[in-house]
């Protein structure tokens, strides 16, 4: 548990002392969503409508930018292959540095979405769900994330690769997370959806960890 | 038993039984192919609803079974190869993949043209078509993946993860995007339920769908055995087979 706090802690002191790429990807989750009404046009209606879909979209390419970095400064300077080597299980330590990614890049965009919401004129209600689904839905983007950085970690053009790697695996996260929004906006309640994502996140988070200091462990073998 | 099977987990025991193993798998998908399509072309009567179109099924159905069924042996391969670390398993995975991206690429394909006649649109955003449009990006992933690594075990353990990671993830995927939206006619066989399908029809069908299956087969063991060759060609039983002998006395001389 110690090991676990020391690499979260090692991690979010790293970023903040680096603060542009956490800003970098918060940024770019803004200009995204600024940039569909004008692809789509003004009419309020038509925004109201796209608008859950748009911000999902958005969060989930937002913190795919800082996935690439979320093994390779470690790897880099021969760290992580310390943490391979410590008596710690590796498991754990990765998602000590999945929460720290999920902190950095997940958590921002969830406070600022009901603040661009309010651009696609979402009710109250509709503001509420989208920021609760992206509370419960950015963590499996980390998750999944994981798995894909550490699979590409040091692969001739691992970033293009580890985009075509992950955002299929994002599908149901996005379905269910836009989806919890638009069933509120109809009426139908956003429960069901909001527990099926709850219940991705737990699955997620018992099989990424482990299936990710699996791949990293054959990316340090050779 | 085992013993026999780990027998042929080594690259230079399986290579000869593959090479004897994939004429016959293709002597096989050719004859049923040729059985099965007479049978559905002209054996097989005309569909009161959708008329002569419907006959795209033949290819239609089976092709989409196959894109799924060959996802879950590459997955059963993964497994297989990440526990006993066996070398071969990680080969035929990846000998299975390209077959795999090719039938679930026909089945999108021939989905479209069976979808203009009968829905009027090439595409529709239903859940069937979206997930096999999925399942099309996993295969791509995969592939694109074991060939961006360079070293052959690295690449074959990567993909391993990768295949396990999508396996978990298909029915989760299935089941998000049916919730999300339907309108594909239900399934016309199931195996709770029977068949809602006229006999020969059936018949036609599943012949089809097994020489699709001889067809995957025959081209995984055709594949397997080149990536044996490239993988292994340091090594002296490679050097050793007759028909690369032959190839490299023709070289010399």
């Amino acid at each position: 548990m110690s090991a676990f706090a020391a690499v979260l802690k090692r991690d979010l002191v790293l970023a903040l002392r680096r603060k542009n790429e956490v800003i970098t990807s918060v940024f770019f989750f803004v200009v995204v969503a600024a940039l569909f009404p004008l692809g789509i046009g003004p009419e309020m209606n038509t925004l109201r409508l796209v608008g859950p879909g748009i911000l999902w979209v958005g969060a989930l390419l937002a913190s795919m930018l800082s996935l690439s970095r979320m093994f390779a400064a470690d790897d880099a300077d021969g760290s992580l292959e310390q943490m391979a080597l410590s008596p710690n299980s590796l498991s754990v330590l990765v998602a000590a540095k999945i929460l720290a990614h999920w902190l950095l890049s997940g958590l921002p965009l969830v406070l600022l979405a009901p603040v661009l919401g309010l651009q696609f004129d979402l009710s109250a209600n509709a503001l509420w769900i989208l920021t609760l689904s992206l509370l419960l839905g950015t963590p499996i983007l980390s998750l999944i994330g994981a798995i894909g950085a550490a699979l590409t970690l040091g692969v001739r053009g691992g970033d293009v690769l580890l985009t075509l790697l992950v955002l299929p695996l994002y599908v149901p996260a996005l379905v269910f997370g836009a989806g919890a929004v638009q069933a509120e906006i109809s009426g139908l309640g956003a429960s069901a959806h909001l527990s099926i994502l709850s219940a991705m996140v737990l699955v997620a988070a018992v099989f990424s960890p482990w299936a990710s200091a699996a791949a990293l462990r054959v990316a340090l073998e050779s | 038993m085992i013993r026999k099977l780990f027998y042929f987990s080594s690259p230079q025991n399986f290579y000869p039984l593959a090479g004897k193993l994939w004429p016959l798998f293709a002597c096989l998908a050719t004859a049923l192919t040729v059985w099965g399509l007479w049978l559905g072309m002209f054996v097989a009567p005309t569909d009161v609803q959708q008329g002569e179109g419907y006959r795209i099924i033949y290819v239609h159905v089976p092709v989409s079974w196959m894109s799924m069924v060959i996802y879950l042996a590459m997955a059963f391969w993964a497994l297989l190869g990440l526990t006993f670390n066996t070398r071969i398993s990680g080969m035929l995975t990846c000998a299975l993949a390209p077959t795999g991206a090719i039938f679930a690429f026909l089945s999108l394909w021939t989905g479209a043209l069976w979808g203009k006649p009968m829905w009027g649109a090439w595409w529709v955003w239903d859940a069937r078509l979206t997930s096999e449009l999925i399942l099309f990006f996993l295969y791509l992933g995969f592939i694109a993946l074991t060939s961006a690594i360079d070293d052959a075990r690295r690449a074959d353990k990567a993909g391993a993860i990768l295949a396990l990671v999508g396996a978990l993830n298909v029915p989760v995927i299935y089941f998000s995007v049916k919730w999300w939206n339907t309108l594909h006619q239900g399934a016309s066989v199931s195996l709770t339920k029977g068949s809602s399908m006229q006999q020969t029809m059936l018949e036609a069908m599943l012949i089809m769908a097994v020489a699709f299956w001889m067809y995957a087969i025959a081209m995984t063991l055709y594949r397997v055995r080149s990536i044996i060759l490239v993988r292994e060609r340091h090594s002296q039983w490679v050097a050793d087979l007759p028909e690369v002998k032959a190839k490299s006395l023709e070289a010399r001389a």
